[in-house]
């Protein structure tokens, strides 16, 4: 099975430019980047892939077994960077994929230049004087909804794309999406990214990272970008004047600013 | 008839709630102002939709349904609970799209709520039952996987100058309990048995009446020389045995001699076993017997051969002969061609057999296929 077929990687820009590869996070696909990435086509090499287990992932390669903690995915990554021949590169993750990021580039310290974690939090749930949000009950919940949403899930994915005849574009990108995603996969990757805790790995990334946080997130709060922004020895602090957890969809403009003025500094 | 539109709004039968793309509530109908049992004030650009839904559903509204919504305009019967004054949770159905407002600032969501409880509370008994269903099937599949495991022909033993080379491939794609089976194992000193045989029917039912054979076959065997006389007993004994399933059997006692051995057999119900000689000419060995199980007191007849170095005995269960190809059979007539075509070698005339009988039904056997096939070492 090849890397490119597994993840479904989307390659493009200058062959000789330096790789910049986008890792989407959890309940998405690569599509999120849709706003962000093209912007870098022409200075980069993009490269763009799905998480196994999401998108348009090879479902076959999802094993509950190995996936059950973020270090597969991060071996994932390794691997996929390896097979693509790419080395000095920077990596853009958002949400659970920022600590993927974090994950690979401490097992793989010379593979990557610069790291970019877009709306990260290291522990989700509160503990002590750490402040990520959510008790482990608020996680059951999610769990729980998670199961009530997939009764219907596929079939209304059919009246969404149905929905929107004066959008013909959108059903092939729909179609690629999240609402695809398998229910026991989409709830055990809930678990896995929420249950994770990755604040002691912080500490042992070796280059310089950009934090991206929104002063409104609901999903990763103001506390866990800072905390993310204080553990990490080399960091770049943006914070963007937008809400939600997704800047790359709902402030694009700013989202790529933030990144380009990170990688002329 | 003169309708209000304001009071339409008001007193639609669900929920009516705009905000902005951060969540900010910016317009809500008089009912989903009753649903969350707010006032007007407390709600409208004072609290965000998803401060109103619950935590599960604040993520989910994050990670998923904004993300939707950007993509493709509009989300359609989501599942979310808002929190109602005192905490308890009202389970709802959202379907919201985007749309541009008239003064710019970027598009706004719209969104109807519909209170679901009734749908909600069949939904929860349907999942518990999905899993109930979920967990009988992994365990059932899991006891037939089990008890194939105890079912499948084992391989048979080395025996010295004797060469047994057998072939079991179940029905479908394996995962079927089947009634097909063969087993080779010591009757004395100098003597083995060979038995290959047929359980009318598949599944757990087949295959409780399968293991019943092969054990009552190894008692019998040890007390008796005579394969004609086996399959008496045997006869008797699936008789007496509540299930009304039939058997169909041969076995062989073979003995050792100088360079040959010595060849007792019996057949009931069965494909007579297939003998070849040296030169290629393939002919049937013994004579037809009744099927096992059905008529007491029958008659078994008894067969002997001196197996010679350079034959074959091969026997066969019916999965091979009634092969189908679009109705038409592989027949026994392929089977004897092809052993007539084949060298000498069990081993490769086996598997030559099991391929052929495969392509016939393009690699999608609809019945278990079992065949052993002896002979004489030579060296």
């Amino acid at each position: 099975m090849s890397v490119t077929r597994r993840h479904h990687v989307i390659v493009s820009g200058p062959e000789d430019a330096q790789p910049m590869v986008f890792a989407h996070g959890f309940g998405c696909d690569q599509s999120m980047w849709r706003l962000v990435a093209p912007t870098f086509e022409a200075t980069h090499r993009v490269v763009l892939f799905d998480l196994v287990g999401s998108g348009k992932s090879d479902l076959a390669a999802y094993d509950p077994a190995r996936y059950d903690r973020l270090d597969q995915h991060a071996a994932d990554l390794i691997e996929l960077c390896r097979e693509l021949g790419l080395d000095n590169v920077i990596f853009v993750g958002h949400s659970v994929s920022a600590m993927i990021g974090v994950l690979a580039q401490i097992a793989a310290p010379d593979l990557f230049d610069k790291l970019v974690l877009v709306g990260p939090s290291a522990c989700y749930i509160d503990d002590g004087a750490y402040v990520g949000g959510f008790s482990s009950s608020d996680i059951d919940d999610l769990l729980e909804l998670m199961d009530s949403n997939h009764l219907g899930w596929q079939s209304s994915l059919a009246s969404v794309v149905m929905g929107t005849p004066e959008r013909p574009e959108l059903e092939g990108e729909l179609e690629a999406s999240f609402c695809r995603t398998r229910p026991d996969i989409a709830r055990q990757f809930a678990g896995v990214t929420f249950l994770s805790d990755n604040r002691s790995d912080l500490a042992r990334v070796t280059v310089p990272a950009l934090v991206i946080q929104t002063r409104n997130d609901a999903i990763a709060p103001v506390s866990a970008g800072e905390f993310v922004r204080d553990s990490i020895p080399a960091t770049t602090y943006a914070l963007i004047d937008a809400s939600g957890h997704c800047p790359q969809l709902s402030a694009p403009e700013p989202t790529t600013a933030a990144i380009e003025a990170f990688l002329r500094s | 008839m003169k309708l209000d539109p304001a009071q339409l709004f008001d007193d639609a039968p669900c929920g009516y709630v705009v905000f902005s793309r951060d969540g900010l509530i910016i317009e809500a109908n008089a009912a989903f102002l009753r649903l969350v049992d707010l006032p007007r004030d407390q709600v409208v650009l004072a609290r965000t939709f998803s401060s109103l839904v619950s935590t599960g559903g604040r993520i989910f509204f994050d990670t998923h349904l904004m993300p939707m919504l950007d993509l493709s305009g509009r989300v359609s019967e989501v599942a979310l609970e808002l929190i109602g004054p005192r905490q308890e949770r009202i389970p709802v159905l959202v379907t919201a799209n985007l749309f541009e407002p008239p003064e710019p600032g970027g598009p706004l969501v719209r969104a109807i709520v519909f209170v679901a409880r009734d749908r909600r509370r069949y939904e929860t008994e349907l999942l518990r039952a999905k899993r109930i269903a979920e967990e009988a099937r992994a365990h059932a599949d899991a006891l037939a996987e089990t008890l194939q495991q105890t079912l499948i022909p084992p391989t048979p033993p080395t025996i010295e100058g004797l060469v047994v080379a057998a072939a079991y491939r179940p029905a479908g794609d394996g995962q079927e309990v089947g009634g097909d089976f063969y087993d080779v194992f010591q009757v004395g000193p100098e003597a083995w048995m060979v038995v290959l045989g047929d359980v009318c029917g598949k599944g757990v039912q087949a295959a409780t009446v399968t293991s019943f054979v092969r054990h009552t076959v190894r008692a019998l065997a040890m007390q008796l020389t005579d394969p004609a006389e086996l399959l008496s007993h045997l006869d008797t004994a699936l008789s007496e045995h509540p299930t009304d399933r039939f058997v169909t059997l041969v076995a062989l006692r073979l003995e050792r001699g100088e360079t040959h051995w010595l060849l007792d057999g019996s057949a009931g119900g069965h494909p007579l076993p297939l003998l070849r000689t040296a030169r290629g000419e393939v002919s049937e060995l013994g004579l037809p017997g009744p099927l096992i199980g059905v008529l007491r007191n029958v008659v078994f007849t008894s067969f002997r051969h001196v197996l010679e170095p350079g034959e074959t005995l091969t026997m066969y269960t019916d999965g091979v002969t009634e092969a189908r190809r679009e109705g038409e059979l592989y027949g026994a007539e392929r089977l004897i061609d092809l052993l007539a075509r084949s060298d000498s070698d069990p081993h490769s005339m086996t598997a030559a057999i099991v391929d052929e009988v495969l392509e016939f039904q393009d690699g999608n056997p609809r019945d278990d296929i079992a065949i052993v096939t002896v002979a004489a070492r030579g060296d």
